[in-house]
């Protein structure tokens, strides 16, 4: 890997024809003193799937992460930029960020599920959202669980604590966030806590996903992002230096770090 | 697409819970707060009291070995001489500390490094037990078992330090055995397993090795056990004897702090000096139970910059 | 001595350490049960207490004891939950929380006579509660505070951090995230936690003598008016609880059976405790499994 001074990149510019859900504008990640992400702009397309890779530590995590605003949660971190959703700039100060993470989901490394009833954990954070009608509650809890591939496995045991379920764990928190019914869905390394049959049932419940919804996922495993998503983002220290569609990226990068990376040369 | 906009910028309910609920625990962690502070502020200023409106010498009360108040001396001065007291406080808590260490400390090397099974059945369980009994019953069974055991073998009353110590030593005990074990379990596995393999045999390892990383904790626990002695009321009181004299021997009647203190509050007048040199002997207690805790975070940096 | 003969004698001796403290918490427990169970009996236990003759009980005094353990319990359980609510999910690592921490390791070092006379001073004299539930039920509150605090604040910290995530995730606040995540989640540790204080404040004395007072006035325990003097629910009456009589027979001596008084009386507390001690663990056990299987 060269070291180089000058990044030479190549950042795809959607065309004019292509719908975008979300945008960064020269977004700057901070934590203290250190610049995790270095002033990324991207586009992402609706209804597509986006991955981000790159080596461990170049902050691929850490830019998803503040796609919802999760690094506000962190106290050393600071955050500046725009991101653009539905037109407006959503990393601004008078934005309602509960609201805002309602339609722009996540879904984390480990499998979180809360230590309530399967049932509970996708009812609950729509009932602190106002929806207090049990039919309309079951029908939230079903559907979500059908797209998350996960309910003929759970349809009898609702009531169980989610803590015990087995296999599946991470398909309960997709259709956690997907219960909220968010445009964007956010994925970090979702597939990296599982086992080999765990995460192909997870790519193939996201393959279905993005009929309903654009998707930005993190991985470190270069076959599940040549697998499942439409567009590919390389990132290096803080920078992304390649930006492309996948079967581009994957095949004849334009960029050497980015080639070395994919082709499993790197480091 | 309006009306996500309008609600992405609108005003935020869950933003006006958020504020309402941190507002209301920092106000929960404010009134504890505030009460820290007027403890120290009220038993600070009834405390001074003795010496800026009485105009009590405070060489003279920390010197001097006549306590009587409500009298006064040849040179003209209230009888108020707190040293009998101090020093019955430090020796009870000297002594029971002293005896306890070697016990806790060699139940902790026990209990972590020896039999760890047999630590954790048996004598985990009885050292938390033994906390969790209260002081006025080991104040009660001083009484009745430690005192009379006292006055035949050395005669007099029974009453004294030697059996306030024997009940501070049971009732310290327990505490800087916990804390031992929490020291020495601290310790890293590798650390013996690297002795261990250059051919030290267990105490050796034991003693040369787990001790001495362990060293901070335990001093920890020694002065945890040392402030709960100092600090004990109502178990010391009840074995003392509660003569304010200077101790002359460990086996008849003397006095501490808090025994002074839970004795005689009862049978003064607010704002006497009777009542206000009491609030002096409790102010040397808090200054105490500070000294203890700045010691302790003391020992803890020394130990963390090794 | 060789190396060896050192391991095998400096092994003895700490057998020997560890059976001694083993021994001496099976002889006090031995004492106080022979003593003191022949004593406990059903008017025992709910007889009021004589002082110059024989034959006097203790359920003014047991009553007392919950009673005041209820409310202390019941003032102290929402300012520690909210406390440790700030301490672990919104205090900064500034100044401000600094100060915060060391306070509360101060409150917890004052020795509880201290905490008494505070309490005295200012609940008993300026606020003119005089000696009562009311007060006392204050001063244990501020005994009670640290400790619990701490203890739950524990227990929420132990919850993981991607829990958090995960609300704040789905759009929720972080008040509602903790509150109705991470505080169920903690309720094994947070009760466990809860009741070994109850065992604290059970046996605690010394911060009573000048707040609860040391007398225990007749009550009728047919009269529920709680502003009537004689209603055991009456906060302003003055209240000798079980700890507290212990030590006054005892520093007294006017009680003519007070040495059996007292035997049945730390049998009484002594098995409370102890059963605040097995509760507290079973409860917290159980309460575990049930939140992972099932």
């Amino acid at each position: 890997m060269p070291n180089q001074t000058n990044l030479e990149t190549n950042i795809l510019k959607m065309s004019a024809d292509k719908k975008i859900d979300l945008s960064t504008e020269d977004l700057h990640v901070w934590y203290g003193d250190n610049e995790a992400i270095k002033g990324v702009s991207l586009e992402f397309e609706e209804n597509k799937i986006t991955s981000l890779i790159g080596p461990s530590g170049c902050g691929k995590s850490t830019y998803l992460r503040s796609l919802n605003r999760m690094n506000d949660e962190i106290e050393s971190a600071k955050v500046t930029g725009k991101i653009i959703y539905k037109g407006i700039d959503v990393n601004a100060s008078n934005i309602d960020v509960y609201e805002m993470r309602k339609n722009i989901g996540m879904v984390f490394q480990r499998p979180n599920p809360f230590s309530k009833s399967i049932y509970d954990n996708i009812a609950f954070a729509l009932r602190r959202h106002g929806i207090k009608d049990k039919n309309t509650l079951d029908e939230a809890v079903e559907t979500s669980l059908k797209q998350a591939a996960l309910w003929d496995q759970v349809k009898d045991q609702l009531n169980k604590s989610a803590l015990a379920l087995s296999g599946g764990q991470q398909r309960l928190c997709i259709a956690r966030a997907i219960a909220l019914k968010p445009d964007i869905l956010l994925l970090d390394e979702p597939a990296s806590a599982l086992d080999p049959i765990s995460t192909s049932q997870v790519e193939e419940t996201l393959l279905q996903l993005k009929e309903d919804y654009s998707i930005v996922i993190v991985t470190h495993n270069m076959q599940q992002a040549s697998r499942i998503s439409d567009y590919t983002a390389f990132f290096y220290v803080g920078n992304v230096i390649e930006y492309d569609e996948t079967r581009k990226v994957f095949t004849r990068p334009k960029i050497q770090a980015t080639e070395d990376y994919v082709s499993g040369h790197f480091g | 697409m309006e009306e996500i906009q309008a609600k992405l910028l609108g005003n935020s309910k869950k933003g006006r819970l958020e504020k309402l609920g941190k507002t209301v625990s920092f106000i929960c962690i404010a009134i504890i707060v505030f009460v820290v502070v007027s403890i120290l502020y009220f038993v600070t200023s009834k405390g001074l009291s003795t010496f800026f409106t009485d105009g009590v010498s405070f060489w003279g009360f920390l010197t001097g070995s006549v306590w009587s108040p409500g009298n006064v001396g040849e040179n003209g001065q209230p009888l108020v001489g707190a040293l009998p007291m101090i020093t019955g406080s430090f020796l009870v808590t000297l002594l029971s500390a002293v005896l306890a260490t070697p016990f806790a400390i060699g139940a902790a090397i026990f209990m972590t490094e020896i039999s760890p099974s047999t630590g954790k059945k048996v004598l985990q369980p009885v050292v938390e037990l033994l906390v969790g009994i209260p002081s006025v019953v080991y104040g009660f069974i001083g009484l009745t078992v430690v005192v009379p055991v006292v006055r035949s073998v050395f005669g007099g009353t029974g009453f004294g330090i030697l059996s306030s110590t024997f009940v501070l030593f049971v009732m310290i005990l327990p505490t800087v055995t916990s804390m031992a074990v929490d020291a020495l379990n601290s310790v890293p596995r590798y650390y013996r397993e690297a002795s261990l393999a250059m051919g030290a045999t267990r105490w050796q390892t034991i003693y040369k090795v787990v001790l001495r990383s362990a060293m901070p904790g335990l001093l920890t626990a020694v002065v945890f056990g040392m402030a709960r002695a100092f600090g004990e009321a109502l178990a010391v009181q009840m074995v003392i004897g509660n003569a304010a004299l200077m101790p002359t021997s460990l086996v008849t009647p003397a006095s501490t702090l808090t025994s002074i203190l839970t004795m005689s509050m009862g049978n003064t007048v607010m704002g006497t000096l009777e009542n206000n040199v009491l609030w002096s002997l409790a102010l040397i207690l808090m200054i105490m139970a500070l000294f203890f805790n700045i010691l302790t975070r003391w020992i803890g940096k020394k130990g963390a910059m090794k | 001595m060789s190396a060896k003969k050192w391991d095998k004698f400096a092994v003895g001796v700490l057998y020997a350490l560890s059976i001694f403290i083993v021994l001496i918490l099976f002889s006090l427990l031995a004492f106080i049960l022979i003593r003191g169970l022949p004593q406990i009996s059903w008017e025992f236990l709910t007889q009021p207490a004589k002082s110059f003759q024989v034959g006097g009980g203790i359920g003014i005094q047991l009553f007392n004891s919950f009673y005041l353990l209820f409310l202390t319990m019941l003032i102290s359980t929402p300012l520690a939950l909210g406390a440790a609510i700030y301490l672990s999910e919104y205090a900064k690592q500034n100044w401000l929380t600094d100060i915060i921490r060391t306070a509360i390791e101060v409150l917890s070092s004052l020795p509880s006579v201290v905490v008494g006379l505070f309490g005295f001073l200012i609940f008993v004299i300026q606020f003119d509660f005089g000696f009562s539930i009311l007060s006392g039920a204050l001063a244990l509150t501020i005994f009670n505070l640290p400790l619990l605090t701490r203890t739950i604040e524990d227990s929420l910290q132990a919850i993981p951090g991607v829990q958090r995530e995960a609300g704040l995730a789905l759009g929720l606040s972080r008040w509602e995230t903790v509150t109705r995540i991470i505080l169920p989640a903690a309720i094994p540790g947070i009760l466990t936690g809860m009741i070994l204080a109850a065992g604290r404040i059970f046996g605690e004395a010394a911060a009573l003598i000048y707040t609860a007072g040391q007398s225990a006035p007749a009550l009728d325990f047919a009269n529920w008016n709680p502003q009537s003097i004689t209603s055991p629910l009456n906060i302003m009456r003055p209240a000798e609880t079980l700890a507290v009589h212990i030590w006054k027979i005892n520093s007294e001596g006017v009680m003519p059976d007070g040495a059996q008084v007292s035997a049945g009386a730390s049998a009484v507390l002594v098995l409370a405790v102890l059963l605040f001690n097995v509760v507290a663990r079973y409860l917290g056990k159980k309460l575990q499994k049930k939140a992972t299987s099932a």
